[in-house]
């Protein structure tokens, strides 16, 4: 007889503690909830912009010469080649999105956050960059520059 | 009329019935700090604990002329750097007691580690400690964009980056850092928060565990000492080592002035995301044997990205770091451990050697 009894208050205080586990659960995760997702940052639009036209002019571009312009919400490198071609890739190195730059005494492209060398066509050919810098399409109307992602 | 005395003592007592003044006072006059030949080494954590406290006071003092918005934070600086009487002293300071307080911090921890002074019962007093070290690394890459500075920017573009390579849920965390998928003006703002908030409640909390439990298990000797001499020497903490630790304090803050007016803190050019990284840029030289690290590694190691072994790499170390009072066995039973001595100095001339190399390597190569 005090054994059922006692058995039943068991289980009836296993059911209670986990009632109020689980209510307390509850409670923290929806506290956590809304607090974890006001921490992620919203999705922000991704930059549309599928060509731009530089504020330079054709004859301000110097053979062996480099300079950033901004493409969409990020930076892009112009280049003009010692031969005096025109080119232009994504200026973020693709090891860990520094900013690249011309230089002209080593005739191409440097990242100087960890030494990562492109060559005039965008190869990573010295340094940790594992991959090319994205190639954009120069088009040149008149005096006017127009940049344009690949087709 | 009371005598001075008097009214003291009626002072005393009126707290002492209320908190227990003289229980404290038991405590402290209890309090005893080993002497031996290794004694110097338990001035470090004092020492990093006073640098904390100064960078409290001088980080209180910036807030009030601070903006945190990328609009007007290298602005700020400016104006507080050439306008605002003793501003370059307040930031300088700030600015050189952090780089010291990681640096007495570092010296604190190796000299633990070799000292074996983690053995049981202070594996906990271990992990605070290194729980401490990590956000004292937080505030420093935190505090190092806030000036919204050339250098600065592109640290942090890259501090993140080295983020978004860890396996899995790298790119969630570096959009989370960076409060979206670019260092931008919302990333100063988290910084900013990050720093002056969220970093000083945990480490209000994490240090209170770490003093609480050194206060409780009182100073390790070491136990190459500890076996040889035959009668065990102590001093009072109350007041002979206190007063040893204020002559250093005061030393400290000596060489803190001197440094802020002979080595003022530079601020450089303002940020623009539309600029390429300068040349020679460096992070802050505690983690320049982690960058020169990535900069040595390959493109690509048995078909995995160069950064992200070394991200590996490093996380395995710092959990390897982490764990060492539950590998190290031998000391635990009490044994000498030459390996863990053997591993604690080679991490030691591994980090002085690659921070070497990158002070004084030539920019390209």
């Amino acid at each position: 007889m005090t054994e059922q009894v006692l058995a039943r208050d068991a289980s009836r205080r296993k059911f209670i503690n986990w009632f109020l586990a689980t209510s307390a659960g509850a409670f923290f995760l929806s506290v956590l909830y809304p607090i974890a997702r006001y921490l992620i940052p919203p999705q922000a639009g991704e930059s549309t912009a599928a060509s731009v036209t530089l504020p330079i002019k054709l004859a301000d571009v110097k053979p062996n010469s480099g300079q950033i312009f901004k493409f969409g919400n990020r930076p892009a490198i112009l280049i003009r080649t010692p031969a005096g071609e025109l080119r232009a890739f994504s200026a973020v190195c693709t090891h860990l999105n520094c900013t690249v730059q011309y230089r002209s005494d080593l005739t191409h492209i440097w990242c100087a956050c960890h030494n990562g060398h492109f060559d005039l066509n965008g190869q990573n050919i010295a340094g940790p960059p594992p991959r090319p810098l994205d190639q954009y399409v120069v088009n040149v109307r008149g005096e006017q520059i127009v940049i344009s992602k690949g087709a | 009329m009371a005598t001075p005395d008097r009214r003291q003592g009626g002072v005393w007592q009126w707290l002492d019935e209320r908190i227990g003044l003289a229980d404290l006072a038991k405590l402290a006059r209890k309090k005893e700090v080993p002497v031996h030949r290794h004694s110097i080494w338990y001035y470090l954590g004092g020492m990093t604990l006073f640098l904390l406290m100064v960078q409290v006071t001088t980080g209180i003092l910036l807030l009030l002329y601070y903006r945190p918005s990328a609009e007007e934070a290298y602005e700020s600086v400016q104006f507080l750097m050439a306008e605002v009487q003793f501003g370059w002293l307040i930031r300088s300071i700030h600015s050189w007691a952090a780089n010291l307080m990681i640096f007495t911090l570092f010296v604190h921890l190796f000299s633990v580690w070799l000292l074996k002074a983690y053995r049981p019962p202070r594996e906990l007093t271990w992990l605070s400690g290194m729980g401490l070290l990590g956000l004292a690394l937080g505030f420093g890459f935190t505090g190092y964009l806030l000036p919204w500075n050339e250098l600065a920017y592109f640290a942090t573009k890259v501090g993140t980056e080295i983020t978004g390579a860890v396996p899995v849920v790298g790119s969630f965390l570096g959009r989370l850092l960076r409060g979206g998928d670019e260092v931008t003006g919302a990333t100063l703002t988290r910084f900013y928060g990050i720093h002056v908030a969220i970093l000083p409640a945990l480490t209000v909390f994490l240090l209170g565990l770490h003093l609480f439990l050194v206060q409780r298990h009182g100073m390790s000797v070491p136990p190459n000492v500890e076996g040889h001499q035959a009668a065990r020497r102590v001093m009072p903490f109350v007041p002979n080592f206190l007063l040893r630790d204020l002559v250093g304090w005061l030393s400290a803050l000596a060489i803190l002035a001197a440094l802020a007016a002979y080595y003022p803190a530079e601020l450089g050019q303002k940020a623009d995301p539309f600029a390429s990284a300068p040349v020679g840029i460096k992070p802050e030289w505690y983690f320049m044997f982690m960058f020169k690290t990535l900069k040595y590694l390959p493109a690509s190691i048995l078909g995995i990205e160069g950064e992200i072994v070394g991200v590996i790499g490093f996380g395995l170390g710092g959990l390897f770091l982490l764990l060492v009072p539950f590998l190290d066995r031998r000391t635990a039973r009490g044994e000498p451990s030459h390996l863990f001595t053997m591993i604690g100095i080679m991490v030691i001339v591994y980090m002085i050697v690659l921070t070497y190399l990158g002070y004084t390597e030539v920019a390209t190569q």
